[in-house]
């Protein structure tokens, strides 16, 4: 219940500053529409309040306030304009709509599901080489660390075109992408996971003669679990990023990506941000569904914290 | 020498020595050590940190490898000992796997040895019943008390019926109360299954106590100072400590560390 309370607290705060930054951020628009439509303004002329300080035209035309929270292209939407827009192009639209969100989030989500399960499945594998051949330890790691210091808003132009180049095209491009980003805490997660055992535990496997196989499978993967569980969680969040970018520089009419952009190309803010919203829910969503699965595992283990 | 007594013969160390390569330069851990650890004997070793007895348990399992002299193990070098399923390892912590349950903490050994599942259920229900923890096997290691846990090690390590048991101070992080009462069932085990036991410890009355022959070593470098066969009976209830033979060998073996300058 305290909890509830704190958090609920930190919820009006934000929407509080939110309608708040609304009204300086919009006034300059909200003023030109009401001068055109008769109303005084101090100083009239779009012209003479340009170079105005924003706060200083809200002391003047106290009047105005109201309507920076319910412009048709606000430069900021107010919280309910999002919601609002949110509602209808989620509930009140059909799915086969192509204005709807559910649908453009569906594009995004199958992106973001096979480049994820692309890197996590690349993660595991190059982890679980790291761990075993000091050669690919040396040779891989440092190259997976250079690859994430490249931004990919550069990189994901150039993996769509040379992908297209080679006839692929389609929802492939943006795994490609979305894989790229997850990877890298997969492997970072299990490389520390699969060597988290200590030297006692291998100890007790060499006095049984066990395998390499056999310590991989009845010991360094379960062990890993926790790690892998954590890399997860950052990885699937990377994997929703990367298919957001990769459908920007295509020029892709679905997805949340190429909502992003139409909003932006039509100045539709309120579209913007219900598109930016519909992302963080579904990321929130996907990185609740890895912790009920590690929950349940992780049980299942007897290893639940 | 008869071929009798040949075959008795568990373990012969001959001028051992083993260096460590370190950062600060070698450290000679073992240095011309003489053993003979006939069948059915409970060895203990004794001597303050550093004086090797550790690192004597660890060769006998090919876990070091000496850098000097010779060891043998069933008349075998230790590589081909450990394939043979020679022996079974007991460290100070109980280190099952969090993720298996007791039952299945101790099939481990059993199924990297490739028992067959029917032979599997047969010996973990024996060796639970051998360490006391019938009733047991479902649980999860964090179910258990600590001694519960070194206990189910213990069963681990009993489970594939090696004839040799190498404990590095087993009951070392546990409280003394337990320590006795896991020492007694120590002693009535190694009646009932007639194993040879090697067991490092840093208490003289556990040794003592529980050991048909203690070796008494020293650090800097690693040696033995003095071997003592005991004198005691096999058949020791708890009060044998207040016995006048049992204060005498514990006597021995304070005086045996103290010759070998263990506390300068």
């Amino acid at each position: 219940m305290k909890s509830l309370i704190a958090v609920l607290t930190v919820v009006g705060v934000l929407v509080v500053i939110w309608y708040a930054a609304c009204v300086p951020m919009n006034i300059k628009g909200v003023l030109t529409e009401a001068e055109r439509a008769g109303a005084v303004v101090v100083p009239e002329g779009a012209r003479e309040r340009r170079n105005l300080g924003a706060f200083g035209l809200v002391a003047g035309n106290s009047f105005a306030i109201p309507a920076t929270w319910s412009q048709k292209r606000p430069r900021l939407p107010a919280p309910h304009q999002v919601a609002i827009e949110l509602w209808q192009t989620t509930v009140m639209k059909k799915i086969t709509s192509k204005r709807s969100l559910v649908h453009h989030a569906w594009i995004t989500l199958s992106a973001t599901l096979l480049g994820f399960g692309i890197g996590t499945g690349l993660g595991i594998l190059l982890a679980v080489g790291v761990v075993h051949s000091r050669v690919m330890d040396m040779s891989v790691m440092p190259w997976a660390i250079v690859s994430q210091t490249i931004p990919i808003i550069a990189l994901a132009p150039m993996i769509i075109v040379v992908l297209y180049s080679i006839g692929v095209q389609g929802v492939l491009p943006k795994a490609v992408i979305s894989a790229y980003l997850s990877f890298f805490p997969v492997v970072v997660g299990m490389v520390k996971g699969l060597r988290s055992p200590d030297m006692m535990q291998l100890d007790l496997l060499a006095t049984y003669h066990a395998s390499k196989p056999q310590g991989f499978w009845k010991l360094r993967l379960p062990a890993s679990m926790p790690y892998l569980f954590t890399s997860l969680k950052i990885g699937i969040a990377a994997s929703l990023v990367g298919a957001i970018v990769g459908e920007l520089p295509t020029g892709a009419v679905a997805g949340l990506g190429a909502r992003l952009l139409a909003g932006s190309y039509y100045g539709q803010t309120v579209q913007i941000w219900s598109a930016l919203f519909m992302a963080a829910i579904l990321a929130a969503c996907l990185v609740g569904l890895v912790e009920v699965i590690e929950r349940v595992t992780l049980k299942r283990m007897g290893m639940a914290a | 020498m008869s071929n009798e007594s040949d075959s008795q013969v568990v373990v012969e160390a001959k001028s051992l020595d083993l260096t460590f390569q370190t950062n600060d330069g070698p450290v000679q851990a073992l240095k011309d050590v003489n053993l003979t650890i006939n069948k059915g004997d409970f060895v203990s070793f004794i001597g303050p940190s550093g004086c090797g007895k550790t690192t004597f348990l660890r060769v006998l399992a090919a876990l070091e490898h000496p850098t000097g002299g010779t060891v043998t193990v069933n008349g075998m070098s230790p590589d081909e000992a450990r394939r043979k399923r020679a022996y079974g390892y007991v460290f100070q912590a109980a280190g099952l796997y969090p993720w298996r349950t007791i039952a299945k903490n101790i099939r481990l050994p059993l199924e990297i040895m490739g028992f067959s599942k029917a032979e599997q259920e047969k010996r973990v229900k024996d060796v639970l019943q051998l360490v006391d923890l019938e009733g047991f096997g479902d649980k999860h290691p964090w179910q258990l008390s600590g001694g519960m846990q070194q206990r189910a090690s213990i069963a681990r390590a009993l489970a594939f019926d090696a004839d040799i048991l190498l404990m590095d101070e087993p009951f070392g992080a546990l409280d003394e109360i337990v320590r006795d009462h896991l020492n007694e069932q120590l002693l009535e085990l190694w009646a009932r299954t007639g194993k040879t036991i090697a067991f490092v410890t840093h208490s003289i009355p556990e040794a003592v106590y529980l050991s048909t022959k203690i070796v008494v070593m020293s650090p800097r470098p690693g040696r033995i100072t003095d071997v003592i066969e005991s004198p005691l009976p096999k058949e020791r209830p708890l009060d044998i400590r207040d016995s006048r033979e049992f204060l005498e060998v514990a006597h021995r073996v304070r005086e045996g560390l103290r010759a070998g300058h263990a506390y300068d």
